[in-house]
């Protein structure tokens, strides 16, 4: 039973950062049109911004302060690598979205060769303070500190999202543009500023996932292709909730999470297929498209 | 415009047939269309099988060829024909196919998939599995991987085609990924996890093993080339192909002429993956080992992906162009950065330039940005320029000349 | 300015349309999509004040002539609106001259509700509440419900509403009432009469009816070009109505 308890607890962790990465992707999706692949690589770059930041931080701030420096060097970091995205490659290649979708795969090939080339392949370890990575007893339960922080992180970010998409005039723009952006246009309204917005947002996002993931799952280490890895899943998730659909990622993110934990702890690790758990993922994937094409929350096309 | 709306005898085969055949006859003609036909396709066509012709050759003597050739050659040693260069031309050749491949599906079809490498990865370990863990033969392990690949392609093709467009795109990829994971599982220890597996030997015909019959495992591969070149060719010729290539434009309007498009877009999928299977046992007989992460890793997909659009998307010898290119500069690069003097390079030059995906990315977002139409749309649009000039010429330079 | 508002295109011209008192010039408007050419040339102008009707048959480019004066599909040749050449111009920047487009469909946005639909329209810093909810006193008090809950009728209204928020010289208005209820019919038609007085209005419109009682001047379209432009009088004339619009008995 106490096992059971801190798995869900894991498994409502990793589903917070699948949200982090699944709404940048759902919301540039949604607004754009353009599946960004290059977000696995911001995802990377952000964990490395925090790398950066927090080794040279060492005792100048004190433990709390570094902590605060490294989360805002990762999601500082994904934004700015966002922002120049878009402008620079995303901004010309406007009404070509194959060509869109093409220019962020060859981003993230050339993104993660340069972090290779950079750091080598392999894992650097993130300074971070002893409280992140210790547990927090409630009674027999022995609960990592860190799950929370994640589960913080991720709910956190989905009210902070919820309340500007519903009170703020870009917040009206994104959700108006989403559902035609044509006529967002021809209402005299200048899309391009709320794309170059989305992306800014997704990547700090993504920034901020990419290091909650190297401190909560990943052991407090960073390697050049993480990103990837965790992207996949991220891209399961927004498929699962539906394609541009932010609530749909709350769900999907939740489902795929728990259901990745479970599978992989309750039958994978028992029959030494330490795998097990992502590939019922990709068949939770089947099972949904067979039932609902156009995803949980999705219009089917 | 004709507004019909009542199709007239639909129980006549031939005549239900006509009006699909003559509105993918009429998408074809606009697809293919433009300036360059202008002047008839069949000169074209000419040169180019002469082109590929001469180069086929080349490739084909190239074995016999001993001659030393400084700095350009991807192996460790400066010859032609040395083992380290034959195996590099052979890994082009397989990729080459196997992006022929892709091509039927993304150029041709329009469908882009990011989950091609499993159909690759199915190829190398099945064929590998069944040679080195149960001792088969050669002959039943290929019917083997064949029937697994085909299995496989129908029944994931047919789940992947339920959505459209980008969804398509994530879910190939997620199925791609499983399969990643399968193997590095190792499941009852069949593929040897992380560290991958060796191909036993014992099975395999003599003249397909060692470093000393590379040229005979080159051939092979070169002729893998060819047959795929050949099936593809024939494929998206045929009437089938037509219909792959209305769906690319307008699959709506296909489904309005009362064709059902998803068999055509299964049959697409289910013939290119076959082919990157077929890729994969060539390479597993060229290269002698597999790992998950030279041959089940997204990368790979990407990598393919990225040879088809450098090359030019839907020209079939584009992406055999793209292919080698890609291919041949990857092992070159790679081969240079290994070089003692790259070490005494600024780590800010050293860093990016050590690493090939680095660079190959970045000339590919270059050729998006400012080449869309890949190798094969610069080459055309200098044969063209050529073409209308001595056109020019011929008519005085009259300034009419070129506007269409 | 002399003679009839609508005359033969202008030749040449480089002198602003605007001040020759058009609000709207097209000039040899080329349009292509997916292969097929849908405006072949047309040349049209609007002269300021009032509403011009564009009319023609089903698919001979109506809705394609608007939506290419606005930029939202690539054109060729002149448009030559509110004193500016606007062809290649982003289409934000087209409708921030001063131009109103109430689209064929509506297009208001299902899942926002009214409220956040007009508030997306403004445009100045004093957007005109009190005369949209004068107009429309539904709008006000369905504030509150999503747009796409509205009847056809109301979403209408939310799409023209929209555009009367902010100052608009020009209004693009696509068949504003086709598949209303007869009751909505007349309020639009009423809205659209009382606009016309005081701004300039390019109205597709297939009800003959509608035409003959907004409209001053007319320009029919044929398969991609003007086939007729003129006075809305000429509508009298049976045999061209029976030919260019395919109605019988307009009378």
């Amino acid at each position: 039973m106490s096992t059971f308890i801190a798995i869900t607890i894991s498994g409502l962790a990793l589903g917070a950062v699948y949200f982090l990465v699944a709404s940048g992707l759902s919301l540039i999706y949604g607004l754009m049109d353009v599946l960004n692949f290059a977000h696995g690589a911001f995802l990377t770059l952000g964990a490395y911004a925090g790398w950066e930041v927090a080794s040279h931080l060492t005792g100048a701030l004190g433990t709390e302060g570094q902590f605060a420096a490294t989360i805002a060097a990762a999601t500082a970091g994904g934004a700015f690598v966002a922002l120049v995205t878009e402008v620079l490659l995303i901004r010309p290649l406007y009404g070509r979205p194959i060509s869109q979708i093409l220019v962020t795969v060859g981003l993230d090939l050339a993104l993660v060769g340069l972090l290779l080339g950079a750091f080598g392949s392999n894992s650097r370890a993130i300074p971070a303070p002893a409280w992140l990575t210790s547990v927090t007893r409630v009674g027999a339960e022995r609960l990592p500190n860190g799950d929370f922080v994640a589960l913080g992180a991720g709910i956190v970010v989905l009210c902070g999202l919820t309340w500007f998409l519903r009170y703020t005039r870009y917040g009206l723009v994104i959700r108006a543009g989403v559902e035609n952006r044509e006529m967002v246009q021809a209402l005299g309204i200048d899309v391009g500023r709320a794309f170059t917005l989305v992306f800014v947002i997704g990547g700090a996002a993504a920034g901020l996932a990419g290091l909650l993931y190297s401190f909560v799952f990943s052991g407090g280490l960073v390697d050049p292709t993480q990103g990837d890895q965790l992207l996949i899943f991220a891209f399961i998730v927004v498929v699962i909730g539906g394609l541009g659909s932010l609530n749909g990622s709350v769900i999907a993110a939740i489902l795929v999470g728990l259901v990745q934990v479970y599978v992989g702890f309750y039958l994978g690790s028992h029959n030494g297929l330490a795998e097990l758990g992502n590939v019922s993922v990709v068949l939770l994937l089947a099972v949904v498209l067979q039932a609902r094409p156009g995803g949980l929350l999705g219009t089917p096309t | 415009m004709s507004t019909t709306t009542t199709p007239t005898t639909p129980t006549d085969p031939t005549g239900a047939a006509s009006p699909v055949r003559r509105a993918t006859d009429r998408f074809v003609a606009r697809l293919a269309g433009g300036p360059p036909r202008v002047g008839g396709t069949a000169p074209v066509r000419r040169t180019g099988s002469v082109v590929g012709g001469i180069v086929l050759a080349v490739f084909a003597v190239l074995p016999f060829v001993g001659v030393q050739v400084p700095w350009v050659l991807p192996g460790t040693v400066d010859v032609v024909n040395s083992a380290g260069t034959l195996q590099v031309l052979g890994l082009c050749f397989v990729f080459g196919g196997v992006a022929l491949g892709y091509d039927l599906l993304f150029g041709y079809t329009g469908l882009l998939s990011f989950g091609q490498v499993l159909y690759f990865a199915e190829g190398a370990y099945v064929f590998d599995i069944a040679l080195t863990q149960w001792h088969w033969a050669l002959l039943p392990a290929l019917a083997l991987t064949a029937g697994v690949g085909l299995v496989l392609a129908v029944v994931l093709g047919a789940i992947s085609l339920r959505v459209n467009g980008i969804a398509f795109a994530m879910v190939t990829l997620a199925f791609a990924q499983a399969m990643y994971y399968l193997i590095e599982d190792n499941p009852h220890g069949l593929t040897g996890g992380d560290t991958g597996l060796a191909m036993a030997t014992a099975r395999v015909p003599a003249l397909l093993l060692g470093v000393g019959n590379t040229r005979d495992l080159y051939w092979l591969a070169l002729a893998f080339l060819l047959v795929v070149y050949a099936v593809v060719w024939l494929a998206t010729e045929s009437v089938t192909g037509r219909v792959w290539m209305a769906i690319r434009e307008n699959e709506a309007r296909v489904e309005v002429l009362g064709l059902r498009s998803f068999p055509f877009k299964l049959s697409a999928v289910v013939l290119s993956s076959l082919i990157a299977t077929g890729g994969g046992v060539v390479y597993l007989l060229l290269i002698g080992t597999v790992a998950p992460d030279a041959v089940a890793s997204t990368t790979v997909t990407i990598s393919v992906l990225v040879m088809v659009v450098l090359g030019g998307v839907g020209t079939r010898w584009g992406a055999v162009v793209g292919a080698i290119v890609y291919v041949y500069l990857q092992q070159y690069l790679l081969k240079v950065a290994a070089q003692p003097s790259f070490a005494s390079l600024p780590g800010v030059l050293r860093a990016p330039l050590s690493q090939p995906e680095f660079l190959l990315g970045a000339i590919f977002i270059l050729f998006i940005l400012f080449a869309p139409g890949g190798i094969a749309g610069i080459t055309g649009r200098l044969r063209h320029g050529i073409a209308s000039r001595r056109q020019d010429a011929q008519k005085g330079g009259s300034s009419g000349a070129r506007a269409h | 300015m002399n003679g009839s508002p609508v005359s033969a295109p202008p030749a040449g011209g480089t002198a602003s349309a605007h001040r020759a008192g058009l609000a709207l010039d097209v000039a040899d408007l080329h349009v292509t999509i997916a292969g097929s050419h849908v405006l072949q040339g047309v040349s049209f102008q609007v002269p300021s004040g009032g509403v011009t009707a564009l009319l023609g048959r089903n698919g001979v480019g109506k809705t394609t002539t608007l939506r290419s004066v606005l930029g939202l599909l690539a054109a060729t040749g002149r448009v030559d609106l509110l004193g500016h050449d606007v062809v290649g111009w982003p289409t934000h920047r087209i409708i921030r001259l001063g131009v109103g487009y109430v689209p064929e469909d509506r297009d208001v946005f299902a899942g926002l509700t009214v409220r956040e639909n007009l508030r997306l329209a403004e445009a100045g810093s004093r957007p005109r509440y009190d005369d949209v909810y004068r107009l429309f006193p539904e709008l006000h008090e369905r504030g509150r419900q999503l747009a796409g809950t509205l009847s056809g009728g109301q979403q209408q209204m939310l799409a023209i509403g929209r555009v009367l928020l902010n100052p608009r010289p020009i209004l693009l208005v696509d068949e504003p009432t086709k598949g209303l209820s007869p009751k909505y019919v007349s309020e639009v038609v009423s809205v659209l009469e009382r606009i016309g007085g005081e701004a300039t209005i390019l109205l597709v419109e297939q009800n003959v009816h509608v035409v003959r009682r907004l409209a001053r001047t007319i320009v029919v379209l044929d398969q991609g070009r003007v086939a007729h432009a003129g006075a809305v009088e000429d509508l009298a004339d049976e045999d061209l109505v029976r030919r260019l619009l395919g109605v019988a008995g307009a009378s």
